[in-house]
């Protein structure tokens, strides 16, 4: 693949961290006062993908499995171990002071607007540093500040904005220069649903208006699902699962789930007897009179299914659900690795 | 951001006041019925004590509590994705606070002290740029040093105890409390060999016309010299760092 053609081109891309463990007791702290133990980890571990211009890639992973670490790798904070990594046609570490003036960061978990100024100084500081034209400023930005709602906060400091408030404007913060890549670290965390919906719908106007790439970390599922066409999954330190999200969807999708809640409590026998000559796996649901059944995703056995179950059993409540995202990245965690 | 909340700026004032106006006290205590010690008058003596306070003002700035205190918080990370020289800005960040403060709380703070006690300010021109010289490389100085233990927390990640023994060694070796020609002679030779006097002594012995002709070149060049040497721990110890930086919490 080229790599003068991607935005991000990440190839074998790997970062060991020394950690120390302590020794027990009093006798323990003083021998580690002179010799201390060491294990070599590699939170990232020979990592490799590439992110066309303009694409919106999800990136996800368990807590630990060496997202922010490639983000901070990415983005130019820390030095790889070792491998390749180029973005934006830059080398991010080796020429930093350059090549952040090409991109935006948002942290969802770090303030990057000063604590105690009114937010307009901080974009006034801002614009200063990558020096922004007072005619670009005022032409992008009057759309950005528009869009996320932020006007009658600008007058405010930072330490009076609640958290909602806050990350409107560290988005608009990190867009001032209007780069061409955007890296966006859990900017949903602790957000609710309206707040969450803005910033989904602003960030699809930003890719949609200047072509801006953009690469999320999060725990919201929805988040990549309204946003994302691609994910990348890692696991440890490595990529599990690069491709669309309608495959990974596809892929997991073999089935339906059928959730019924009886008038008494059932026992599984039963419910068996009942589907014989059908393949369902049922699952218990949280008390004794909810089951879930598993089945192929095909009208006629689930109609088959629901009327042999109706004919015996009284139920209070049927429920046809397709299996969620959510579920689908759960059991891929829990097997560590994605089905082929 | 000192203009940020008011308080803090009226209490400012105040405590250089009364810092200079307790030191006076204690001076004239000191000093009794004597016209002079080591050379220097009582006089003397409290406009030394003044103007190392006032210097102390510009040069004085915590970044090397700063830089440790982002390195501990991961803070630091949000400074790399900046465009700009993160040892860089801290410096200038530095200097702002410092004519913030030389101009708003020591100069008030040295007129209101001036009309309450005796002090002898220099009449002649050249004392007054020789003393702006001087306190420039104070500043230069100083900030290299705390740059030097800022950076340092990239290595120890908690080195609290080395904040503060450097800011007592340069409360005491730099000749704030006490002028160096105080000490006794073989210590005036170890520091000699330290940078320390270069913030505090050399500025304030100007100042008082303490120094005179080729004494004050020597004193000046000591300053430049130190200032040059201290810039290469500095790329050292950046460079280095860099490589082991860890972003703590998360």
């Amino acid at each position: 693949m080229m790599k003068e053609n991607q935005m991000i081109y990440v190839n074998n891309l790997r970062k060991d961290f020394k950690s120390y463990s302590s020794r027990s007791g009093l006798k323990g702290a003083f021998r580690d006062l002179f010799t201390r133990n060491y294990k070599i980890l590699s939170a990232v571990d020979g990592i490799s993908f590439n992110v066309k211009p303009g694409e919106m890639v999800g990136y996800i992973g368990e807590n630990g499995a060496g997202k922010s670490t490639s983000i901070k790798m990415l983005t130019g904070i820390l030095t790889p171990t070792s491998g390749e990594v180029i973005v934006n046609g830059m080398n991010p570490h080796k020429e930093r002071e350059e090549f952040v003036r090409t991109i935006g960061v948002v942290f969802g978990q770090r303030s990057q607007l000063w604590w105690d100024i009114a937010v307009q100084e901080s974009f006034r500081l801002l614009k200063k540093v990558y020096r922004v034209s007072d005619e670009d400023y005022a032409s992008h930005m009057e759309h950005v500040i528009d869009t996320l709602d932020i006007a009658p906060l600008l007058d405010k400091p930072v330490r009076k904005l609640s958290l909602g408030q806050r990350m409107r404007c560290e988005l608009a913060a990190a867009l001032i220069h209007n780069p061409p890549l955007l890296f966006l670290d859990e900017p949903t965390i602790g957000l609710d649903v309206l707040v969450k919906n803005k910033i989904r719908t602003f960030l699809k106007e930003i890719n949609e208006r200047y072509n801006t790439t953009i690469l999320l970390t999060t725990h919201d599922l929805q988040d990549i699902e309204a946003l994302c066409e691609r994910v990348v999954m890692l696991d440890q330190g490595k990529v599990i699962y690069d491709g669309s999200i309608n495959d990974l969807r596809a892929r997991w999708m073999e089935g339906k789930e059928i959730h019924f809640q009886f008038k008494r409590e059932v026992e599984k026998d039963e419910l068996t007897k009942l589907s014989n000559g059908i393949t369902v796996d049922w699952q218990p649901g949280k008390r004794k009179d909810l089951w879930i059944g598993h089945v192929e995703d095909n009208d006629e056995v689930i109609s088959d299914i629901i009327a042999r179950v109706v004919n015996e059993l009284k139920i209070i409540d049927v429920n046809i659900k397709s299996i969620t995202t959510e579920e689908i990245v759960r059991n891929i965690y829990e097997e560590g690795a994605v089905r082929e | 951001m000192m203009l940020a909340y008011r308080t803090n700026y009226y209490t400012g004032i105040i405590i250089y006041s009364i810092n200079i106006g307790a030191y006076y006290f204690l001076w004239t205590a000191i000093y009794g019925g004597k016209s002079d010690i080591e050379g220097l008058s009582v006089i003397q003596m409290v406009t030394y004590i003044a103007v190392a306070w006032m210097a102390r003002a510009f040069y004085f700035n915590n970044i090397d509590r700063e830089i440790a205190q982002e390195i501990k918080e991961g803070k630091v990370a949000v400074e790399m994705i900046r465009p700009y020289s993160y040892l860089g800005m801290k410096t200038m960040q530095g200097l702002g606070e410092g004519l913030f403060r030389l101009f708003f709380f020591s100069v008030p703070g040295m007129f209101i002290v001036s009309l309450i006690f005796p002090l002898s300010f220099a009449a002649n021109l050249s004392t007054w740029l020789f003393f702006g010289l001087s306190i420039i490389f104070s500043f230069i100085i100083n900030t290299q040093i705390n740059l030097i233990t800022g950076v340092l927390t990239f290595f120890f990640f908690n080195n609290d105890g080395l904040i503060r023994a450097k800011r007592v060694i340069i409360d005491l070796f730099s000749g704030l409390l006490l002028p160096i020609s105080f000490y006794p002679i073989w210590a005036q030779d170890v520091m000699a060999f330290f940078p320390f006097q270069a913030i505090s002594y050399i500025p304030s012995m100007i100042f008082t016309n303490g120094f005179q002709g080729n004494a004050l070149y020597d004193a000046i060049m000591f300053q430049l010299m130190w200032s040059v040497l201290l810039l290469i721990p500095i790329f050292v110890l950046w460079r280095v760092a860099k490589k082991r930086l860890v972003v703590q919490g998360g």
